[in-house]
């Protein structure tokens, strides 16, 4: 093994184990935390890695601070970004159970995210539980809005509005999410 | 022909709709464009000649500022609008009640990309665990017990008070009284005045403030007054005979002397002007 190789080798495996490894409440890693272990070529590391992860259908997903994609990213803006590694492909309903996650619950967040995009980014709690009692038992609508808060799909204020958050941002494609259901036959 | 008054109703009644709307679109997030805005400043130029009390004029500004916030949701309203996110929020409620759960879900699961996170305990960690639990103290020594000193429920005297500062020996007024009959005695020694510093500088600091508090009231109540001058950097203090009543004569002010302990330490060595 070249030196170069073994020099990247040993780097990946760091932040292999830093991305995987959950080293705070949240899970992901903020850039400036990669930078200090890894060195300032850290996002050249993560390529690699992410290279590395396509065969397993995973990936390594940035989430900047200004809560949209960046193409041409600054070192300050990857700083204080936070990197993720998510899946890269889909999940089939089975292996969504297998996650934990029943396809009431699965259903009532999408509802509940693609409601709020609709509404730009903001939807009063009231608004949206009105909206999953419709397919939902009224019990489980606001212990699914708590259990969605709770895992960082969603935030709220105290004047009980609802806001996308940080885990929506690192794995959910906005975007790609409304166009579906707009094309949807339903 | 309306009165005067009843077109200053009528006004305010109207700004005060003008205001209601604005924040029930802003809580409510409901659509900005319900609100007519030139209609709306229109309305509050029309009324703005008849305000002269105050209340009036800031329910005018009131408006305005809720109808630039509305301006301001307008504007981000067009700018969301104009982005490939926007969607009617209409348009997909209604797709959204249409689709069984399932599809929902399938669509949902197309785009979803869970966080992979592992949880799981190494050797090491566990080594490292294992020499934690070896050093650490048993509770019973970390947590000492600490009883509490016991103290007797009783009654306290009003000289402890006194010695406490909770109580003073002698009523206020008496205190005050007497500590004019002072000034008086010392001011007639000399030119009838006496420097500030030297009356109230006393053998302790805290006795300094104490007497700096009390002659305070002295001025305050037209015992005496201040002869303050600024280029000199000299206060005199100068009692008068009677009290005198400074309300309505002469329009008061507040003198702030400072009671610093350097300021005290140098008047004790005598090197205070």
């Amino acid at each position: 093994m070249s030196k170069r190789k073994a020099y990247y080798a040993s780097k990946v495996k760091r932040a292999t184990h830093m991305l995987f490894y959950k080293r705070h409440k949240k899970p992901g890693v903020k850039g400036w935390e990669l930078r200090k272990v890894l060195g300032s070529d850290y996002p050249k590391v993560l390529k690699v890695l992410d290279d590395y992860l396509k065969a397993m259908d995973l990936q390594v997903k940035t989430v900047f601070e200004e809560e949209r994609q960046i193409e041409k990213p600054t070192l300050e803006q990857l700083d204080k970004a936070r990197f993720f590694v998510t899946l890269r492909g889909e999940l089939t309903p089975k292996e969504a159970k297998m996650v934990g996650w029943r396809i009431d619950d699965l259903a009532g967040l999408a509802i509940t995210i693609s409601h709020i995009i609709s509404k730009k980014g903001k939807a009063p709690r009231k608004e949206v539980e009105e909206l999953l009692r419709n397919k939902l038992p009224g019990w489980k609508v606001g212990l699914n809005i708590d259990r969605y808060v709770h895992y960082g799909y969603l935030s709220q204020d105290e004047n009980e509005q609802l806001y996308l958050d940080w885990r929506t941002r690192a794995e959910v494609d906005q975007k790609a999410l409304i166009d579906l259901l707009l094309r949807a036959e339903g | 022909m309306q009165s005067k008054r009843e077109r200053e109703k009528v006004g305010r009644e109207k700004l005060q709709n003008i205001v209601e709307s604005c924040r029930s679109v802003e809580k409510r997030s409901l659509d900005p464009f319900l609100i007519d805005v030139s209609e709306s400043i229109n309305v509050a130029r029309q009324y703005l000649p008849e305000w002269e009390i105050p209340e009036d004029l800031c329910l005018d500004a009131e408006t305005i500022h809720q109808l630039a916030s509305v301006i301001k949701l307008q504007s981000e309203w067009v700018k969301h609008r104009s982005t490939s996110l926007y969607t009617d929020p209409f348009l997909l409620e209604e797709k959204l009640e249409r689709m069984p759960k399932e599809e929902i879900v399938g669509t949902f699961l197309k785009i979803w990309c869970p966080i992979v996170e592992l949880e799981q305990i190494s050797l090491h960690s566990l080594a490292e665990a294992m020499r934690y639990w070896e050093s650490l103290l048993p509770l019973s020594e970390r947590w000492k017990e600490l009883s509490p000193a016991e103290v007797e429920a009783g009654l306290a005297t009003k000289e402890e008070l006194v010695e406490q500062k909770i109580l003073r020996d002698k009523a206020f007024s008496e205190e005050l009284e007497d500590l004019w009959r002072e000034l008086k005695a010392k001011a007639k020694d000399a030119d009838g005045r006496i420097s500030y510093w030297d009356f109230v500088g006393a053998e302790t600091y805290e006795e300094t403030v104490d007497r700096a508090f009390m002659t305070s009231f002295l001025i305050t109540y037209g015992y005496a007054t201040l002869e303050i001058h600024p280029l000199e950097e000299q206060v005199f203090i100068k009692p008068h005979e009677t009290p005198e009543a400074k309300v309505g004569k002469k329009q008061l002010i507040s003198v702030p002397i400072a009671i610093p302990v350097e300021e005290w330490i140098r008047w004790k060595n005598g090197e205070q002007k």
